[in-house]
């Protein structure tokens, strides 16, 4: 198969970037996404470029380190899939791609298509502990947990934290995210003591690090690679308010840190 | 910054606000649309000038007019921040977007018909609300507001630009009505449908009805 590149080329955070254009043949139709830039890429160096710079790691959709907005769409066109699931043949022959890096104040381009996340790690750090009790793990049975709350804990949980639903928000909201890493210590009878700190100093966090604001358009949800549902979004909001106004605490801005 | 400003001034708190306003703004339709529906009797006015009379005059009803003067401001005002805000949220836009199906236009366009609609509400505001109140104000009675609606509304550009309103008022309706109860939290497997339906049924009906006023009137259906 043959297609033409758009890739967004750009040096570093403070050097703007531009789409440039490349083409590339005899790509195998069962390669995947990161296959075909790889291969791109070793054309790039034997013809002495620079090769483009992008996120990989695990290539099986759970690290959540690939992050290319692909024709318009975080992670390309597939549903419930990472970059590194998508594959050649879902395109056709000939076909003009569109590359570009997640777009947001709070993820900044450190070189082409990489963004540092690090703001994801930062609001995690902020919520801190959860206690539990040491010493020999207790019987399972000690802990009786309502099944449909297991499950969606469970849901939550699949958050690999890729950054897809900041990318696809046309408010570079972080809301998905964010709920779902409280939504699933929530859910549980472990999260339970620190439960309204952690609503307050995460919400805390994250508007710090300069993400937009969540007005319920639900193109996080769509284009999630893990499928996180807005429920969670909701959970977080009764928790905040539930936190905020009704509990003790009080969190004062970059506690988190 | 105290506890409850922090709140309130959160990305949370934002929601909340823009929610509860929200809301609040369209319990005044519900009393708005009701009161005005009034000249459907056809009786030359006499039914909506009474209830008209009631919620100009009415002191407790006044009172609450401050209330509703301070949502709408609040309303717009987080509306406004929150079009800023998010705008900045992405200082390098995407050369290439496709929205996914279940990201509506109208989703998306919460800003552009909110300031359709307070283009319409300052269009509005000064064929009634200002004019009347000015008047009570300086001669301490009402202006002849049915009277006034027939005149306006003989003018076809003024139905159309009424009617534009409403349309803006039906597409912004149709989203916040709904989103309103997400962000209070509210999205609950048993009350989901409901609240869809409500919102969806509301968002057709109520614009509706005020459409209808200007077209009737137009139409000389109403005299």
């Amino acid at each position: 198969m043959k297609f033409n590149l758009k890739v967004w080329r750009q040096k570093n955070a403070n050097t703007p970037g531009k789409l440039v254009d490349y083409s590339i043949d005899n790509v195998n139709a069962d390669m995947s996404f990161l296959e075909m830039i790889d291969i791109l890429n070793d054309n790039l160096v034997r013809k002495g470029e620079e090769p483009i710079a992008f996120d990989h790691d695990c290539r099986e959709g759970i690290c959540g380190m690939c992050s290319m907005y692909i024709n318009g769409r975080a992670h390309g066109p597939h549903h419930a899939a990472t970059t590194c699931q998508l594959y050649m043949r879902t395109f056709n022959d000939g076909d003009t791609i569109y590359v570009e890096p997640w777009r947001s104040k709070a993820f900044p381009i450190i070189k082409d298509l990489v963004t540092d996340r690090n703001a994801f790690d930062r609001i995690i750090a902020s919520g801190g502990f959860v206690s539990v009790n040491t010493g020999q793990a207790q019987d399972a049975n000690n802990l009786p947990v309502n099944k449909d709350d297991a499950e969606k804990a469970m849901d939550a949980a699949a958050c690999i934290g890729c950054g897809a639903c900041v990318a696809a928000c046309p408010n570079s909201s972080a809301m998905l995210f964010v709920s779902a890493k409280i939504s699933q210590l929530a859910l549980l009878p472990q999260g339970q003591p620190e439960r309204d700190r952690r609503a307050m100093s995460m919400v805390s966090q994250m508007d710090e690090e300069g993400f937009g604001n969540c007005t319920n358009i639900g193109a996080c949800e769509a284009e999630c690679p893990k499928e996180i549902k807005l429920t969670n979004i909701a959970r977080m909001n009764r928790d905040y308010f539930a936190a905020s106004f009704g509990s003790q605490e009080t969190v004062s801005t970059g506690e988190g840190h | 910054m105290n506890w409850f400003t922090k709140i309130l001034t959160s990305s949370l708190g934002k929601k909340f606000v823009m929610a509860l306003t929200g809301l609040f703004l369209i319990s005044f339709l519900v009393i708005h649309c009701t009161i005005n529906a009034m000249i459907f009797f056809n009786d030359g006015g006499a039914t909506f000038t009474h209830w008209g009379h009631f919620m100009g005059t009415n002191t407790i009803i006044r009172t609450l007019e401050i209330g509703l003067i301070i949502g709408f401001l609040l309303h717009i005002y987080e509306g406004l921040l929150l079009w800023k805000q998010n705008r900045d949220a992405r200082p390098v836009k995407y050369s290439y977007v496709k929205h996914p199906e279940k990201s509506k236009w109208y989703s998306r366009s919460m800003g552009l018909l909110g300031t359709l609609i307070l283009l319409f509400l300052i269009m509005h505001t000064a064929h009634f609300w200002i004019p009347n109140r000015t008047h009570q104000f300086v001669e301490g009675e009402e202006l002849p507001l049915y009277q006034m609606m027939l005149d306006i509304f003989q003018n076809p550009l003024i139905v159309v630009l009424y009617l534009l309103g409403c349309f803006s008022l039906f597409w912004h309706l149709l989203h916040g009505f709904r989103s309103s109860f997400q962000s209070l939290g509210l999205n609950h497997v048993k009350y989901n449908k409901t609240i869809t339906f409500v919102g969806t049924a509301f968002s057709i009906v109520v614009p509706f009805i005020f459409a209808m006023m200007p077209i009737s009137i137009y139409f000389k259906w109403i005299q």
